[in-house]
This record gives structure tokens, sequence and C-alpha cells, in this order.
């Protein structure tokens, strides 16, 4: 009996080795975000292994610097991260333990996607925590605009194609492909959302400003007070007469906060509540970056109709 | 920026490298060959030998000039590019036009993303200017304030009514593509300390991570932990008796850790080497140093519960005598709760440690056990409930056993501030009962590297 399982525990270590044998053929991705995944992936094809590590219905600023992150971190050949401090709170601790000079920031298997993309809400006055969780360096939600998922694609084509040289031809073309089914896709989300153009909505947090540059809409207002500071009962009476006022008959929620709050503006102002996705993986059904914005498009536009317009 | 920087600061070095030596070459010139007299004809071709490196220096000095200056200017204009964002190449719907060229849009934009270190600013900073550098380079600083409030009866160990217990200074950056540093300076009513301050070295072979300098020993949860970090006001009895107070094993030494492959569960090997002169250790003479060994192993049981078991075993030389020792073993256990879809509602946390001791003295060897256990549950957004239970012998006479139990409560007003209350009842070894209420203010300002899961 013993024998046997002993045979067992050598054979499973075996097919694991082998399984490890086989993964290393690929470039080892692992990505902070499942966005960020979904995007190497397209480009990478199964010339990558590609994981993330926060998964797409949980808050990216509060993910857990949990050991077995290290693990996958000690193996990987690059690391693709969101930057502008959305990882500020895990990463970093993570990264010094991974014990992998390879992904260290600074080298070529790291790669910071928000330096290609276009960043918004860049604070130009002095900065302090009294405007609550800011982030100084601009607002991390940047992949919510499909230019910006483009360009983090690009940033990643060229840094696969550094990596795996003699890949660089199949990344490209993968790169042309995806660039093309994104352009049809902005096309289609743009003309869903043409009738909408200023509408005006109401959002948890910060995390739509790329979306709603990118779809047209105007964000006049959050239901959080300030940044990462949940909402006071004096902060939501001035939103709800806000909202009255302007006719805003939209909000955003993240899956990941408590909607309790925004039930009660929806109850108080006739407006529709969305849990819309801030991110791949969010739900079950979209798994790649371009259901994304074809799930949060269809459901946006669905909740304008049933609210009555603008 | 930070290319600009890193090419700056390399260029300095290799500029003085070759100014010093363009500028000693002429001197050794100027100086005569030791026999002046006996060989004036050597002593020309000497010269005329010296003359020729110099001009040969002088010129590569020139063609270095002249690259770095063509590398600066490159840097210059790209860094004006990269603080605009990557214009948009052309992305019509007609099929097939963006092709082959890997990275064409990117180098034509010439925006390759520059090596971001982790503390860099990314909004464009000016350029120029010793100052702006400075603050580029700057670590990030953060102070921790730490103010007790204690209110209640103990004889036994009376803690002040108000106290500024703590500022905890951190300074923390990456020293170069090899290493970090972090400092952690503690001043408090005792005076400033080091409370940690090391290099981590993150690019070494063979899947080791090593620290070097003034450490908090990795003997098991608490003892790593700094006080801010605690979900308790104080700490638990057993790290007062066994490991020599509050401070705990804190000392400098060496530790070297390896991650150990397996497919089944994290598990990680630490050794670790110390002056000895921390908590129960007393290291007399040189070679008295303490030792270290630490197993963890970890699990994640669901994608939001997860299970953390380590073994810790130390040893050194303990005050009693000349060669007498104090051994510590400890196992400790944690289960850690935090739903990912509700992950800043609701957490759990329950942890266990227990420690043994063993304290050689001239004559006899005293056995001590001590334990905590304690549960921490976010029950909203701000608000935090626990519970601990202690119960420690002490390390210098087993039959005095101090024991009892503490609830706390704790609220956030943000993640960077924290109000607790703790009730805390303990029955000392010496039949004394306290019961006694401690408040403790938290409070962070500046950028405070992440914690060690």
């Amino acid at each position: 009996m013993k024998a046997r399982q002993g045979l067992r525990v050598t054979i499973a270590c075996a097919v694991a080795l082998l399984g490890a044998a086989r993964a290393d053929a690929a470039v080892n991705v692992v990505t902070s975000t499942q966005d960020l995944a979904a995007i190497v992936k397209e480009v990478g094809g199964d010339k990558v292994a590609v994981e993330s590590l926060a998964r797409g219905y949980q808050d990216p600023h509060f993910v857990e610097a949990k050991p077995s992150f290290i693990l996958r971190l000690s193996r990987a050949d690059l690391l693709v991260a969101v930057g502008r401090e959305l990882e500020i709170g895990w990463l970093p601790p993570l990264l010094t333990q991974s014990r992998n000079a390879r992904i260290q920031p600074g080298g070529r298997g790291y790669l910071d996607a928000s330096q290609t993309a276009e960043i918004l809400d860049i604070p130009t006055g002095p900065v302090t925590r009294a405007m609550g969780d800011v982030h100084p360096q601009g607002n991390p939600h940047f992949w919510l605009d499909p230019r910006n998922g483009r360009r983090i694609a690009q940033a990643v084509q060229a840094r696969l194609s550094e990596i795996s040289p003699a890949d660089a031809a199949y990344f490209a073309a993968r790169y042309a492909d995806f660039d093309k089914r994104l352009a049809a896709g902005e096309q289609r989300w743009k003309a869903a959302m043409a009738p909408y153009q200023g509408l005006k909505v109401v959002t948890y947090h910060r995390s739509w400003t790329n979306f709603a540059k990118a779809f047209g809409i105007d964000v006049i207002g959050f239901v959080e007070p300030k940044p990462g500071i949940p909402p006071s009962p004096a902060h939501t009476l001035r939103l709800e007469e806000e909202m009255k006022r302007q006719g805003v008959k939209i909000v955003l929620v993240e899956p990941y906060f408590d909607a309790k709050t925004p039930k009660a503006i929806g109850r108080d102002t006739g407006a529709e509540v969305l849990v819309m996705l801030p991110s791949v993986g969010g739900v079950n059904e979209v798994k790649d970056y371009i259901q994304l914005f074809d799930y949060d498009i269809n459901l946006l536009v669905a909740a304008i109709r049933k609210s009555g317009g603008r | 920026m930070a290319p600009f920087s890193v090419v700056n600061a390399r260029l300095i070095p290799s500029c003085a490298v070759v100014l010093v030596l363009a500028a000693a070459a002429p001197l050794g010139a100027q100086t005569p060959p030791v026999p002046p007299v006996s060989a004036p004809q050597q002593a020309a071709a000497a010269d005329a030998a010296v003359r020729e490196e110099v001009a040969r220096l002088r010129e590569e000095f020139e063609r270095i000039r002249e690259s770095y200056g063509a590398r600066l200017a490159a840097l210059e204009a790209r860094l004006g590019a990269t603080s605009e964002p990557a214009p948009m190449p052309a992305t019509p719907p007609a099929p097939g036009v963006s092709t082959a060229t890997p990275g064409a849009g990117l180098d034509a934009a010439g925006t390759s993303p520059p090596a971001p270190a982790v503390s860099e600013s990314a909004t464009p900073m000016p350029t120029g200017g010793a100052s702006a550098l400075s603050k580029i380079f700057n670590p990030d600083i953060a102070v921790v304030g730490n103010f007790l409030g204690a209110a209640g009866r103990n004889a036994v160990e009376p803690a002040p009514a108000l106290e500024m217990h703590e500022a905890e200074v951190s300074l923390q950056a990456i020293v170069d593509p090899y290493a970090r540093a972090d400092f952690f300076l503690a001043a408090s009513p005792e005076g400033l300390e080091i409370e940690e301050g090391f290099l981590t070295l993150t690019s070494l072979p063979g899947g080791l991570l090593a620290k070097v300098g003034k450490l908090k020993q990795q003997f098991g949860k608490v003892n790593t932990l700094h006080a801010h970090a605690l979900p308790w006001v104080d700490a638990p009895l057993v790290v007062k008796n066994l490991l020599g107070g509050e401070e705990g094993l804190n000392d400098s030494g060496v530790s070297v850790s390896r991650l150990i492959p397996n497919p089944l569960v994290f598990l990680e090997a630490t050794g670790e080497v110390y002056q000895g002169t921390a908590g129960p250790f007393q290291a007399q003479d040189r070679s008295d140093v303490s030792w270290l060994g630490r197993l963890r192993g970890y699990r994640d049981l669901t994608e939001g519960t997860n299970l953390d078991l380590g073994a810790s075993f130390t040893r050194g030389h303990n005050d009693a005598g000349p060669s007498t020792r104090t051994r510590l073993f400890g196992i400790d256990a944690t289960v850690r709760y935090r739903p990912l879809r509700r992950a800043s509602y609701r957490r759990f946390l329950g942890r266990t440690e227990l420690m043994w001791s063993r304290r050689g003295e001239s004559d006899r060897d005293v056995s001590a056990f001590g334990m905590y256990a304690s549960g921490e549950y976010q029950f909203a957004r701000r608000w935090f409930g626990g519970l601990r239970y202690d119960r420690s012998q002490r390390a210098q006479d087993s039959s005095l056993t101090d024991s009892g139990p503490s609830f706390l409560l704790t609220y956030w007003p943000s993640e960077f501030s924290q109000m607790r209350a703790q009730y805390r009842r303990t029955r000392y070894g010496e039949q004394v009962t306290s019961n006694e209420l401690l408040f403790q203010f938290l409070f962070s300002i500046g950028a405070h590297g992440g914690h060690t899961f």
C-alpha cells in the first residue's frame, strides 16, 4: 500500500515536472490584473503562458500579497503591471520576495503598462491625503479606454518580441489581428453610444474617467466623497440633489463595492444602478478585452433606454 | 526621467576616470625618468611614448564625450515625447494595414517604455537642476505615530496613562538593479534606535533571497511584525516572557532564505545568523553568535481562504554563565479568510503561536512554555473586533505563569489612521490580577511600503 502510494507520488511529481518543462517552452507571463492577461493572450497566443494575480471581480487596490503569488512570480519571464501606484500596496513586497532577477523593475522582464497609455486625472496642484486615497501619478483605471488597450497591446508586443525574438513575426501577426478586431469593436461601441453623447452619470469610485472620455459620457459626481473614503450621509444627500437638478439617471458601481448606498440613491432619484465591470473576469462570460466593452456598453445602453433616454 | 539620470550618473564616473588619466599622464611626462643623466635618449623615447599615450587618451575622451552627448540629446528628445501619450498608429478598419514590423508604432513614436523605478514619479518632472534629481532618487519616506493610553490598575508592569510610545520613520528605496534597502528608525521615550535597517539582495542565483543588516528575526509571526502592524495594542505575554521583552528578537545579522519547489505548497526555508545580543541572548564572546532556522508552509485552501504554518528554532548564549545557552522552539499557525468580492468589508484572521524556551543555567535547565491564540474579524468597512488569550510561563522561573484574555475593537477612518481599544485582564504569576483599558492611535504619513504577508 505504502509502496503504491510512493509510486503515485513519484508519478505526480514527474507529471508536474514535465508540465513545468512544457510550460518553459512558452514565455511565462504574469500580470497583475486579468485585463492585462487578456491583452497578453491576444498578442502572445500559444507562445505565452499567462496568468493574472488579481481576479477581475476583485478590487485591484486591495489584493493580498499571498505567498502563492510569490511562487508564480518566481517562475515568470515577464511581469506586466498596471502601474500608476495601483498595485503599490501589494506588488512591491511580492517582487522583493520573488527571488527573480528577470522581473525586477528596470529589467527586461518588467513592463509597466501605463508608460505608453494616455493617463487622465493627473493632479496638477499639491497632492495631500486630505484628498483621500489619491493617485498622484494619475488615474490607474486607464485600460477602460480601448485606445489604451491598443497601446498596451503594442507595448506587450514589443516586449514579447524582445524576450522571444524568434516569435516576433507571430506576435506581430497576432497584434495586427487584435488591432483589427478592436477597431471593429470601437466602431460598434461608438455607434451604440452615439445617440447618448454627453450622458450624465454618477459612479462609485473614480474608475471610469477613461471610459467616459472614450464614449462621450459626463461623470458629474461620485458616491465616494473622496477616493477610498466610504459614502457619508451628508455627501449622499448633496449628490442626490445634484443628480435631481441635472437629471442624472445612471449610477455605475464596481462589482466589489457595497451596493447599499447606490441602491438608496437609485430609490431616491429614480436612477438605474448598474454593476458595470471594470475588468475582464468580473463575471464568467466576460473572458477577453473586447467582450468587456461589449458587456459594459450593452448594459449601459439597455439601462439608458430603460431610464428613458438621457 | 529615470533613463536620463541613469546615463548621467554613469557618465560622470567614466568621464572622471578619463579626466584623471588625462591629467595624470602629462604629470608623469614632466617628471623625468629615474636615471636622467645616464640615459637621456631613453628618457626622450619614454617621453614620446607618454605623449603619444596622452594624445590617444585625449582622442578617446573626445570620442566618448561626443557619443554621450549624442545619446543625451536623444534621451532628452525621448523624455519630451514620453510626457505625451503614444500617438495612435493608423488603425483603419480596412484589414491588413497595420502589419508586421514588431513594435514599429512604438519605435516611430520613440516611446518604448522607459525603465521605471518603483518610487519614480511618472508625471514629467522638470529636467535639470540638482534639486529635481535629488527628489527623484530620494527614498520613500513615511512616519508612523503610535500613541498609547492606559487606564485601570496594573501593579506588575504599569504603563503610563498617556504616552507617545513610538514614532517609526521608514526610508525605503531600490539600491541598484540587484538590491533594495529598508530602514526603520524608531524614536521612543527611550531614545532613537534602528528598529530595522537592512539590504535585501533580490537578484541572487539559485532562488536565494538574502538580507543583511539589523533585522527582526524570522522566529514565528509576531516577532517579525512592527508594533504598528500588530492587531493588538500590546505584545502578547509570551513575547515579553520568552523572547526577552516587547522588542523581541531583533539583532544584527544575515538571513538567507530559499523556496523549496514542490507541486503542493509554498515552502520556504530560512537560515539566519546573528551577533547574539537580542532578547534572551547575551553573547560574551565574538564566537557566541546565535543561529536560527525556520520552515514555513503556505497553501491556498480556496481563493479567499488560506493556511500558513511555520516552525522556528533558535539558539544562542544567555546571561546565566560563561557557556550557558538558551534554545527556543516555536510553531505557528494562521488561518486567513478574505472573500475577494468583498475584500474591503470582510476578513478574518486567526492565529496561534506556541513557544518553548529551554534556558541553560550553570546547574540546571529551566524549561518554560508560552502561547497565545488570537482572532480578528472585520465586520464592516471600518470596524474590526478581536480577542486574544495569553498564557506564558517565565523563561527564568517556570513556576510563575501569567495568563489572561483581551478584547479589542478597532476603527479605521481611512487606510492611514486607526483607533483601537483593548480591555485586558491579566493574572500574573505573583497572584496579582490587573484589569486595564488600553487605547491606541496609529497614524501614518508619507509613502509607507506594503507589508509582507
